[in-house]
């Protein structure tokens, strides 16, 4: 199977597509792009979120055929230099592997509401799991985050 | 970058970007993938193992078995008791039996799918009680005990005036890094092999792999890979042994990595434990005696066993004076999945069991159970259930009064500190609006408040950092000074693990604070230079960062001689801001200026004050380097008709001799009580007749940032006279009473005596 989508503005095709690849699979193994994580790749962690037409999804949950014809927009190329930046400076990074995923939703979240809550903070993350930071220093950095806008 | 100075991370902004590579990111033209083929049974015989239609099977390149295991096919940490591939027998459900190596990593798997085993299969010990009986089939050579430590302190018969008894059950704990086991192994067409690996201890993979490849160890040569969470799942090899075996055979770079699935049975767990425990005490709430037996089930293989069950007996008492103390540990070696390192290491089973029994012998007593807490609290210079005399800072009761000052989450009312509020209440959300997901059932808006109640609970708990009983604790550091582009750089190389605890920063503060350099690089770890041990027990701050001060210093003595011998110059001449100043700080000579083309390039070793095995008879001996302790204060929220639980807040204060990194030390004080409340509520591996129930993150639960309440913090800097700065290890205390916390406010919530974790909601309903 041919898979042609849209990659952060830039067309990728992929041949001989097997009809299991995630598009998990796809980004990272077929397009070398690593920024999405591959910790549960069941939906529960969060570490391969990036937007789908829009839209935040978990790539291990979207199969590589249905990105045909879409635009997927992953860490690499998003617009976060914002969210990213305040990740790093409130501690919110420590392996880091949970960060690239966080870093989506949050930049999700404060696409839809620019000025969160606590409580809408830790709603719109809940579907993130950090194993090292006990979430604290996330919130800070998306408190942060939303102040610096 | 000074240290005591809150450093970001260098690695940060790569890792927040999505561009930091981490071992399941690797990947190089040419490479194959490699399964696993595992076992579907516990315990069995191995009958036969036909690869044929495997081999068969599209983009096959190579199938191995036991048969293939080119040197010894045994390994271990401790113990060699386990097969890198099983040959005649299988102890545990997943264990490694066959590899495939093909182009695509489906190939790989479905043609895994087609190898054959027959097995024999066996009836499983699952029980550790039955382990130790004469009916019990001996899973190894030596019997099923794994290791049994005694501890004989004071009278063997000692009476107190009051006794109180209780049993408590620790669940298995899965570490759970996000990252899943990976690496790529490369053959060097030499017959030697080249990983890239993450690991917590690069040089002990090498030593093993050494040993399973046949291989000298210069053949075997690792590099550190990114490194997405270990916790201690990273101390045994997984997959390292595999790759390289299919890289060997196939002449072709070969990479695995772990689905979560894959994980849960690709490393070792939290022990879970049985400890029948017995406090005597006198009328004024003074210790008299602990007797405690702990019975903890290894599982399959050895790895850290016996170090854990020392630990779990060592500190069974708790971080009390108790003038005599009957401790039986025993680990045990079963068909369930193999136990090992988790932070905390043996000191978060008996915590559960001494702060209950604490609080028991408060209730008992009529006495306030943190009064009780702070009367018996070891202070510097007592003499522990080992016989150690306890030097340094021993905060205990001034930990256990900083969390008793700080102030309780607004609302709620309480009837007293560990008290019990019976009629319904409403929690409120940080923001001070009612939530639900500030509530038990959270956004299932299981409860408004109604059969709602609060607890307010207590605990301490102690462990050791670094290696004890005469274990060799060493690292080594290399430190070189250049001149680049016109300005002084330093580069540090270490084989240590950064597995985001932040040792990268703590490497390069104390180079930059040693030498008064302000550009400091901290290279990637490999096996070029010497070992640094693991990045466990909370001991690389203290042994790598003391041997990068040192290594260090000696750089600097280097330059301040050559300083003295170009220049003519005064004695009491030091580095500052790139440059070499006198005694005022007037500015001598410019440090790129001194050296010019000259390197300096020093290697030191750093080793703590030694420590000696325990008496196998009476347990007493200097086991332990360095002691670390923490406190902790819980608040939770219980519905008692749906047997829900809310943690509101925990708070604690743990003494950490100097916060090199402060911001660093925070997030192990989070992090650490974040795995500590999951152990106390939620996360358990379930194992049925030796099968995991739940392996995956879907059934597996970890807490989310709804799970996580604000952690109040007080971090005390008291400073130990014998680590390199006052240091103290961070990383485990947070992990050891955290959840002892936490089940006591249930307790004190509820009513009910809970003696088992994690707590689930027929523990509070039924």
């Amino acid at each position: 199977m041919r898979v042609s989508t849209t990659v952060n503005g830039t067309p990728h095709v992929a041949d001989d597509v097997w009809e299991g690849e995630s598009l998990l699979y796809l980004l990272r193994e077929r397009f070398a792009l690593f920024g999405s994580k591959n910790a549960c790749e069941q939906g529960e962690c969060g570490s391969c979120s990036v937007y789908l037409d829009g839209t935040l999804v978990c790539a291990c949950l979207v199969l590589g055929g249905q990105a045909n014809g879409r635009e997927i927009v992953t860490i690499e190329g998003l617009d976060g230099a914002k969210v990213q930046q305040a990740f790093v400076v409130a501690g919110a990074v420590q392996c880091g592997f949970c960060t690239p995923g966080l870093v989506v939703a949050a930049h999700d979240l404060l696409n839809r509401v620019p000025n969160p809550t606590d409580a809408q903070i830790r709603e719109a993350l809940a579907g993130n799991i950090c194993r090292c930071t006990g979430y604290a220093k996330i919130i800070d950095a998306v408190r942060l985050a939303a102040g610096s806008a | 970058m000074r240290i005591g100075e809150s450093v970001l991370r260098p690695d940060g902004p790569a890792k927040a970007r999505g561009d930091f590579v981490y071992s399941s990111d690797l990947r190089v033209d040419g490479m194959l993938w490699g399964a696993t083929v595992r076992s579907p049974h516990p315990y069995a015989r191995i009958v036969s193992i036909d690869t044929m239609e495997a081999g068969a099977m599209p983009g096959v390149k190579a199938v191995l078995t036991h048969q293939d295991v080119p040197g010894r096919n045994l390994y271990g940490l401790e113990i060699e008791d386990q097969p890198v591939l099983a040959s005649e027998v299988v102890r545990y459900w997943g264990e490694a039996v066959a590899l495939v190596a093909a182009e695509h990593p489906e190939q790989a798997r479905r043609a895994a799918e087609k190898l054959r085993v027959e097995y024999e299969v066996l009836q499983p010990v699952t029980d550790p009680d039955y382990a130790l009986t004469s009916d019990a089939p001996r899973l190894h050579p030596d019997g099923n005990i794994t290791r049994r430590v005694k501890i004989r302190h004071g009278e063997a018969d000692p009476t107190a005036d009051i006794v109180v008894k209780g049993e408590y059950e620790i669940g298995m704990q899965d570490q759970a890094p996000l990252g899943p086991e990976s690496g790529l192994a490369i053959p060097d067409g030499e017959g030697g092999v080249d990983l890239h690996i993450a690991t917590q201890w690069l040089h002990i993979d090498q030593k093993q792999l050494a040993g399973v490849l046949g291989l000298p160890p210069e053949k075997v040569r690792l590099t550190m890979a990114g490194i997405g969470g270990a916790f201690g799942a990273r101390e045994d090899l997984s997959m390292q042994a595999h790759a390289c075996m299919l890289a060997l055979k196939t002449g072709r770079p070969v990479k695995i990595s772990y689905s979560r699935t894959e994980s849960f049975v690709g490393h070792v767990h939290r022990h879970p434990g049985r400890l029948i425990y017995e406090h005597g005490a006198n009328r004024d709430g003074r210790l008299v005696y602990v007797k405690a037996r702990i019975l903890l089930d290894g599982g399959a293989y050895a790895s850290s066993s016996t170090a854990v069950i020392a630990n779990a007996s060592c500190f069974a008492a708790g971080p009390y004076r108790c003038p005599n103390a009957n401790i039986d540990g025993m680990v045990v070696y079963t068909n369930n999945p193999p136990c090992g390192a988790m932070r905390g290491f043996g000191s978060v089973q008996n915590c559960y069991a001494h702060e209950a029994q604490m609080d028991k012998l408060a209730e008992a007593l009529g006495m306030d159970p943190v009064e009780l807490r702070m009367r018996n609290a070891l202070e510097t210079g007592d003499e522990m259930i080992t016989g150690q005399v306890i030097d340094g800072p021993v905060p205990v009761a001034e930990l256990l009064r900083r969390v008793l000052s700080m102030p309780l989450p607004a609302s709620g009312e309480f009837s007293g500190r560990a008290g019990r509020v019976l009629d319904g209440l409403v929690p409120q959300g940080e923001g001070g609006d009612v939530e639900l997901t500030s509530r038990p059932g959270g956004v299932s808006n299981a409860t408004h408040g109604e059969s709602v109640v609060r607890g307010v609970g207590y605990a301490v708990g102690f462990k050791n950092i670094g290696y004890s009983e005469g274990f060799d604790d060493y690292s080594t550091a290399r430190v070189r000074l250049s001149v680049a582009d016109g300005r002084p750089r330093v580069e540090v190389h270490t084989a240590s693990a950064e597995v985001g605890q932040g040792l990268v920063t703590v490497q390069a503060q104390i180079a930059a604070t040693e030498i008064g350099v302000t550009d400091v690089v901290v290279l990637n770890a490999d096996t070029r230079v010497g070992s640094s041990g693991s990045s466990s027990a909370s001991r690389q701050t203290y042994i790598t960062g003391g041997a990068v001060k040192a290594a260090s210093e000696a750089v600097r003595e280097r330059v301040l001689e050559l300083a003295q011998s170009e220049l003519r110059a005064a004695s009491g001449l030091r580095i500052e801001n790139d440059a070499v100043v006198d005694a005022v700080g007037n500015q001598v000579i410019a440090l790129a200026t001194l050296l010019g083309d000259a390197v300096i390039d020093e290697t030191r070793e750093f080793r703590p004050r030694r420590t000696h095995h325990l008496d196998p008879e009476t347990g007493q001996a200097n086991a332990h380097m360095q002691y670390a302790f923490a406190a902790h204060r819980a608040v939770v929220d219980v519905d008692t008709e749906l047997g829900l639980i809310k943690v509101v807040e925990l708070a604690t204060a743990q003494d950490v001799g100097k916060a090199i990194n402060p911001i660093a030390v925070q997030g192990q004080l989070e992090g650490g009580a974040a795995q500590g409340l999951g152990l106390a509520v939620m996360e358990e591996i379930q194992v049925k007749d030796g099968v995991i129930r739940n392996a995956s993150f879907t059934d597996y639960l970890l807490p989310t940032i709804l799970d996580m309440p604000p952690v109040r913090m007080d971090i005390l800097e008291l400073g130990d006279p014998n680590s390199p700065y006052g240091l103290k290890g961070v990383g485990e205390p947070p992990t050891i009473s955290s959840g002892p916390a936490i089940v006591a406010a249930i307790r004190a919530a509820t009513g009910r005596e809970i003696t088992r974790v994690p707590v689930r909601p027929h523990d509070l309903t039924l």
